[in-house]
């Protein structure tokens, strides 16, 4: 039987590796996108672990929506990197440098 | 469980809302360029019914609907009129800029329709389901108007910081929520504040989640340090589009977190206290030493709002009803003076330029001086000098702080708003004691903006003159 707290350390671990991604990723904003998708989904196992382990429906209802609003949100960003490519002709993170101060 | 039809009455500004916005993305179709007006006119007067209909629906007891994840209570409605009025006043200043640059299109108004309407949802959320998914509708709507000007290198690249630090935020907001789900067993607040009651601190999973939940709304807000987006997306994104993320998100940022923080998790407010506490010292002081480097204006008001930011997590912290109710005030109030001074920057704009140094604001006194004069009163009660709003905003802030013995933060707080007065001050000099370049064309404005700039400047000194109602209203939320 694997217990909860598995679950939550695998969550743990693919939530942090996300956001060390999104730190440390530095050349393709792609990579960001699929950071940012990574993120959602460990927040996912943990609803459907907690879900499971209370016996209570309400974490899995919880993940559907966080699973619509994750493909809406790719829509949107990958519609942002269209015009970044656009009017820059790469999407190189580093070459994002124009606002600073 | 059959739907009862009542369900839908305390949701009826947000019914409008919608209804607006629906209509105007279809009509936008069939408009000609030369029609597009009616997309502005139908916006407004959509507003305006949802404001009316705040009214009608508003006032008596607290009703919970939708099995339980939607609440009308005074909170709602005081913050739903604010957030309706404010960004009434931000159409109304973005037109003339839109058409004087060919992006007078229907989407700009669908997609603020969408944020209002995201902001008002978060505003009546009871759970955690439903206000992440008003926060994601008004995120993803601001997402794409920062886009929105696609010719714009600056606005493209904004928008893509915007929208990764944005959805980091909402991912650390949704792993605290998961966790607090795992801890007590429920979305809904009225639960969630029961189990937490009955858990305390002693629950790891719980104050994990508090972490998380903490931070979430420290990047929602813009607090340091979670700042990093704050003035890049204020610098780079079109004017209106900032105008609109800069004023009423603050308010309902502010509504997350009292949902959030307060009806869920006022049981254990002394953990949550002290990072909010931490976030609000570095807040303020780094967004006003910043703010003095800054030579663009979107940028010093960007430093500026990161600020204010922290004055509102002073009266969240105090963890009182008086300082709930005073953190609220200075929220309002901050989102009407952020419309104040970016109305000011899209009324100095005109076709091929974009008043962003504080050089374009040269000698403004010369050139028009009652828009010198509201720019001055915005300044003022930003800085907090009375008799303007902003001084009785930062006095019952600093209040509550005193009533809970934190004697020194409410000095660290006042010496960082005694620097930031200089940045403050710095542009009613240049208003009225620099001389305009000779060449600058006449300022000319239509009357509706002019109207709008004057109701908007004279409010701040309504307000501090006659503080009492909106006082009172703020106060009687949290009893």
């Amino acid at each position: 039987m694997i217990a909860l707290s598995d679950y939550l350390i695998l969550a743990a671990g693919l939530f942090m590796l996300a956001v060390a991604g999104i730190f440390l990723n530095r050349k393709n904003v792609i990579l960001l996108l699929m950071c940012i998708e990574l993120m959602l989904l460990a927040v996912n196992m943990n609803f459907v672990a907690f879900s499971h382990f209370l016996g209570d429906m309400t974490g899995q209802v919880f993940v559907f929506f966080i699973l619509t609003v994750a493909a809406a949100e790719a829509a949107i960003g990958l519609a942002i990197l269209v015009v970044v490519f656009r009017s820059q002709q790469t999407i190189n993170v580093e070459d994002l440098d124009s606002l600073k101060g | 469980m059959p739907f009862d039809a009542a369900n839908l009455f305390p949701i009826l500004p947000e019914i409008a809302i919608l209804v607006t916005a629906s209509v105007v993305l279809v009509l936008d179709l069939y408009l000609k360029e030369k029609d597009k007006d009616i997309n502005h006119t139908l916006t407004l007067i959509g507003l305006l019914v949802a404001i009316g209909l705040t009214g009608a629906v508003g006032g008596g007891d607290a009703r919970v609907v939708f099995d339980g994840n939607v609440v009308r209570d005074g909170l709602t409605d005081l913050l739903r009129g604010a957030i309706l009025v404010v960004s009434l006043l931000a159409f109304v200043y973005a037109r003339p800029w839109l058409k004087d640059r060919g992006l007078f299109v229907g989407e700009f108004y669908v997609l603020g329709l969408f944020a209002i309407l995201g902001m008002l949802i978060m505003v009546s959320a009871n759970s955690f389901l439903t206000i992440y998914l008003g926060l994601e509708l008004q995120a993803l709507s601001l997402y794409a108007l920062v886009a929105f000007d696609r010719d714009s290198k600056k606005g493209a690249e904004a928008a893509m910081k915007y929208f990764v630090l944005g959805a980091l935020g909402s991912g650390m907001l949704l792993y605290g929520v998961s966790m607090i789900y795992g801890a007590t067993g429920s979305i809904e607040f009225g639960p969630v504040a029961q189990a937490v009651a009955e858990q305390g601190m002693d629950n790891k999973v719980l104050v994990f989640g508090v972490v998380f939940l903490v931070i979430g709304v420290g990047f929602k807000f813009g607090a340091v340090p979670f700042h990093m987006w704050v003035p890049d997306i204020y610098e780079g994104a079109p004017t209106p589009a900032v105008l609109l993320l800069g004023s009423a998100p603050k308010i309902a940022a502010f509504a997350l977190a009292i949902r959030m923080l307060v009806d869920g998790l006022e049981a254990i407010q002394p953990d949550w206290q002290g990072m909010l506490l931490i976030l609000a010292v570095l807040s303020m002081g780094l967004g006003n030493l910043v703010a003095i480097a800054q030579t663009n204006i979107k940028r010093m008001l960007a430093y500026s709002t990161i600020s204010h930011v922290g004055f509102i997590f002073l009266g969240l912290l105090a963890g009182s009803a008086q300082g709930y109710a005073s953190a609220m005030f200075y929220a309002i109030v901050y989102a009407v003076m952020s419309t104040g001074a970016f109305g000011i920057l899209l009324i100095l704009s005109r076709k091929g330029f974009d008043a962003e140094n504080l050089d374009d604001l040269k000698g403004l006194n010369d050139r028009d001086s009652w828009y010198a004069a509201m720019m001055a009163l915005v300044m003022f009660s930003m800085a907090g000098v009375p008799p303007t709003v902003g001084f009785m905003a930062k006095l019952l802030v600093l209040e509550s702080v005193v009533r809970i013995d934190l004697v020194w933060l409410a000095l660290v707080a006042v010496a960082f708003s005694i620097i930031g007065a200089f940045y403050y001050l710095r542009v009613v000099k240049v208003i009225y004691f620099d001389k305009p370049d000779p060449d600058m064309p006449v300022l000319t404005t239509s009357g509706g903006v002019r109207f709008a700039m004057s109701l908007n400047g004279l409010s701040l000194l309504a307000l501090g003159l006659f503080p009492a109602t909106l006082l009172s209203w703020c106060q009687s939320v949290f009893v």
